[in-house]
């Protein structure tokens, strides 16, 4: 009876999450898959053809965003690293007892919705507005400069809204190296700056790995960003897929490319493993 | 028995074919339970064909009809900003009437309120809404076209019949009101900031003009732009062929890769308007005319000389509503001149009934200071009361057939703003 219980116990644990998981990704996986493969219209129906011609569609009318997206999510994820990493690194060795006073103060900006955050961007840097108003009337910058309605401002505005999500992580792994491992480096002669190449950095890869994972997956798929803070020829996937449910109501198209997008990122997550060395990607990217 | 010299048929068969393990057979099966899942996630059409008679619209008016009765109570769908916070309007018809009114500000755009209850109305469940309003477009032919609303009675409509403009009774998208009627209308046209831009643009072509580089703003909507393309190449839309489409697109495409179009704008226009992001753009006349009251902004809105489109926000029953004959109430209590005009004083779009016009004359000749002044300039506003050589000027949008049509536009102009 014991040995029973203790082998359904795994299963008992896994049971809500497992619930959740099949009700809201499997689902609607499987409906999506099967729209992606469907044709017709929304006023005569959609009927289950095997038509992989959307696909084809998809990725002929609309590769440029594609592409476009995955440069603008790497871009996005190189920046969050260069400002994200400093901050993990001074919370965690520097923080003192007012570490999560720190935390806290990164998280902060999440109380306010995402696209609000967003919009006020469009306040900041208004092309008279509060930052380039007073520069332009300086003489500092030429009067048809604008930052808004550029790649610059969707890429920008892509790092500021994921930033956390890229410290966090990294923060973890930092604050888990064992400060005698860095005295260990001084009793053997390095310097700082060895210590950090040799040491640190090593030990603080699977949370910028993790760190990527979490940033760069939304910051691709993500299209409040350009829709607000872009212009013409910033348009992301995410944008053409949104149009294409809600404007053209080509819900085959749309599912094509969610299908299409998902696989690129999934392919790119496990090269990207493969790369950087890490054996189980699903283990560090529990951590 | 079998015969030796030939061999057991069962031998032969294992052979030439794979036999079916226990693992296959499963794995068969799930394939084709896969299959029938992928399947059964089809969804389902359901249009149905316009009444072609008079005599046959009037039975199915009988038919729906027949039987209902009033309850006391209305949900009602509405844009934002389009009546009185205060609602006098709906107040008072609650007095006259006794029939609650729960007004909703839910809709903020046609595409995405489609998308929103189509699933709803699809499946023959109630929307919670009894009335809603939906603009002229690709998604009220659509409406229409599903089945999804409620062939009017116009019996019940006796204002209606009496005080709408005759042009709001023969509108291309619904001809003979037979699920619509206006609830207001506005005028696509162009926009300016007079504080950027010293000659006012007569034309579209000061839309291509390169003095304007980045300081332009189209919209996203296929349809509105298309119009502006068609109508800068002296093509008239309502009467506009797919040849025409392919013409709009490309001077269409010129004004964007020649970087003249900073973005393509939802109603979001109107700040960066404001703001001088953008100097001049494409914009809907209400909503300048608004601005300017709420913001003391000084924005102008011009109809080109090349003509400009007149859209109509519509009125209509979803066929799952629930109080359907206090509904129809409702509207025709809208175009009781007294109210009608009261809606305009507030929203500055085209009433439908044009005696509107006498009655806010009338309340400026009462009024004083500030609202004296504001009145005045709503009555004699060729934006909010076009005048018969503006309205000459004015076209309706091309009205897409079918589902082939409206594709086939779509992948025309969709492409040009989700560059």
């Amino acid at each position: 009876m014991r040995r029973l219980r203790a082998a359904l116990t795994p299963y008992a644990l896994i049971f809500p999450g497992g619930v959740w998981l099949a009700i809201f990704f499997v689902v609607p996986t499987v409906v999506m898959l099967s729209l992606s493969l469907q044709s017709g219209n929304v006023a005569d129906g959609f009927v289950f053809t095997w038509n992989w011609q959307s696909y084809v569609d998809g990725l002929t009318n609309y590769h440029d965003q594609i592409i476009r997206s995955l440069v603008y999510g790497l871009a996005a994820t190189l920046i969050q690293i260069v400002i994200g990493f400093p901050v993990a690194y001074w919370i965690a060795f520097k923080g003192g007892r007012h570490k999560s006073v720190y935390l806290f103060l990164l998280l902060l900006p999440f109380l306010v919705s995402f696209v609000l955050r967003t919009i006020s961007w469009q306040f900041l840097l208004s092309d008279n507005g509060m930052l380039l108003g007073p520069l332009k009337d300086l003489g500092l910058l030429p009067h048809d400069f604008r930052v808004l309605a550029t790649p610059y401002a969707v890429i920008g505005g892509l790092a500021y809204n994921f930033l956390p999500f890229m410290v966090l992580p990294m923060y973890v792994a930092l604050e888990r190296i064992d400060p005698r491992v860095l005295e260990a480096a001084n009793d053997l002669y390095a310097n700082k700056f060895q210590t950090f190449l040799r040491v640190v950095l090593p030990l603080s890869l699977p949370g910028v790995f993790a760190g990527v994972l979490m940033t760069f997956v939304p910051a691709s798929s993500d299209y409040v960003n350009a829709s607000v803070l872009g212009g013409t020829n910033t348009t992301m996937i995410g944008n053409v897929i949104q149009n294409q449910y809600l404007v053209t109501q080509d819900y085959p198209t749309a599912s094509a490319l969610s299908f299409t997008l998902m696989a690129l990122l999934l392919v790119g997550i496990f090269a990207y493993a493969k790369a950087l060395g890490t054996e189980d990607v699903l283990e560090v990217a529990a951590r | 028995m079998s015969n030796p010299s030939t061999p057991d048929p069962s031998f032969l068969r294992g052979l030439t074919q794979r036999r079916l393990g226990r693992r296959d057979a499963f794995r068969v099966a799930g394939f084709s339970a896969a299959g029938l899942a992928l399947a059964a996630c089809g969804v389902k059409g359901k249009g149905v064909a316009r009444p072609t008679s008079s005599a046959e619209a009037q039975s199915e008016v009988e038919k729906y009809w027949a039987g209902k009765v009033k309850n006391g109570h209305i949900d009602f769908a509405n844009w934002p900003l389009y009546m009185d916070p205060d609602h006098p309007e709906l107040k008072k018809f609650t007095e006259q009437t006794g029939i609650t009114v729960t007004y909703k500000e839910v809709i903020q755009e046609t595409t995405s309120w489609f998308a929103k209850i189509q699933p709803q109305l699809a499946a023959g469940q109630s929307i919670d809404y009894d009335l809603m309003v939906v603009t002229n477009s690709i998604q009220l032919t659509q409406l229409i076209k599903l089945g999804y609303l409620v062939p009017l009675d116009h019996e019940k409509l006796p204002n209606f019949t009496k005080n709408v403009g005759e042009r709001y009774k023969n509108e291309s998208f619904d001809p003979g009101n037979v699920f619509t009627v206006p609830y207001a209308s506005g005028m696509t046209g162009i926009a300016y900031n007079p504080k950027y831009i010293d000659t006012p643009p007569t034309s579209y072509a000061a839309l291509w003009d390169p003095k304007y580089k980045g300081k332009v703003g189209m919209m996203s909507d296929s349809q509105e732009i298309a119009n502006f393309g068609m109508f800068a190449l002296g093509i008239d839309p309502e009467k506009s062929t797919p040849a025409d489409w392919e013409k709009a697109a490309e001077k269409l495409r010129q004004q964007r890769d020649s970087g003249i179009v900073r973005k393509y704008y939802d109603q979001s226009y109107i700040d960066p308007l404001a703001k001088g992001d953008i100097w001049l753009c494409q914009a809907w006349s209400g909503d300048v005319f608004q601005k300017n009251l709420s913001d003391g902004t000084d924005l102008k809105f011009v109809i080109p000389d090349e003509g400009a489109t007149i859209w109509t926000d519509n009125f209509m029953i979803p066929k799952t509503a629930a109080n359907p004959v206090d509904a129809i109430t409702l509207i025709d209590f809208f175009y009781e001149p007294a109210i009608a005009a009261s809606m305009a004083e507030y929203i500055n779009y085209v009433p439908p009934v044009p005696a509107a016009q006498e009655i806010i004359r009338a309340d400026a000749a009462k009024a004083t200071g500030e609202d004296k002044k504001t009145l005045e300039m709503i009555a004699d506003s060729p934006l909010v009361f076009p005048s018969a050589d503006v309205y000459a000027k004015l076209r309706t949008y091309r009205t897409l057939a079918d589902a082939t049509e409206q594709k086939k536009f779509e992948g025309i102009f969709q492409p040009i703003t989700t560059s």
